[in-house]
């Protein structure tokens, strides 16, 4: 199971309409718990490739970020992204591109009026959707 | 000598290259990590021949992306 707080989860949906429609994305962090993982802070990161079918998180931004989980004693969990034009379901490329099988990777899609958020757990060339919890918060 | 990997204090031989440290740290699909010593990035082409010096802090980056 992976949690998320509802106010990140709107944080996540505002950025991604504003950036819309190019791909939005960013990092997930926080902390593991009896298997769950509960994701304590939510990272807006620019799309270096300002694309509206690709994105790559910015390195340097990355960086930062890393350091800025170490500092509060957070967990990487993972990262984020928008489709803002396709189904909430890891592409061919996403899943090519998921080195690290350990980590969840959250899809948003804004094809339809309301925006559907899911998160998947990768490895090689199979996803497969995890629980995911939005709570009050 | 001591370095920084990854936030972590680790004593490791002089001399050491970041492509050996890479193969230390048993680092995954290496052709994709971006690796940081103090901060600056390097290029991969630099890994062979940058040679790490006490007190360095050393990140890897793993390349995150993606398309729809």
């Amino acid at each position: 199971m992976i949690k998320l707080r509802q106010s990140d989860y709107e944080k996540i949906v505002a950025h991604a309409k504003s950036e819309a429609p190019i791909e939005a994305c960013g990092l997930i962090a926080g902390e593991i718990s009896g298997g769950d993982k509960i994701i304590k802070k939510v990272y807006i990161l620019t799309n270096v490739d300002h694309a509206e079918e690709h994105f790559t998180l910015d390195p340097k931004e990355q960086l930062k970020a890393v350091k800025d989980m170490r500092a509060e004693g957070l967990v990487p969990l993972g990262n984020w992204h928008s489709h803002p034009v396709s189904p909430s379901r890891p592409s061919d490329e996403d899943k090519r591109l998921a080195f690290d099988s350990s980590a969840s990777y959250m899809i948003l899609s804004l094809m339809d009026k309301e925006p559907v958020l899911n998160s998947f757990h990768i490895e090689g060339d199979k996803a497969e959707k995890e629980e995911l919890v939005i709570e009050q918060g | 000598m001591k370095i920084k990997v990854a936030g972590v204090k680790k004593e490791v031989q002089d001399g050491l290259t970041v492509s050996q440290l890479i193969i230390d740290e048993n680092v995954e699909t290496p052709e994709y990590v971006t690796v940081t010593v103090n901060d600056e990035f390097l290029e991969n082409d630099q890994f062979d021949s940058t040679v790490l010096n006490e007190g360095d802090n050393i990140e890897f980056l793993y390349f995150m992306g993606g398309g729809q």
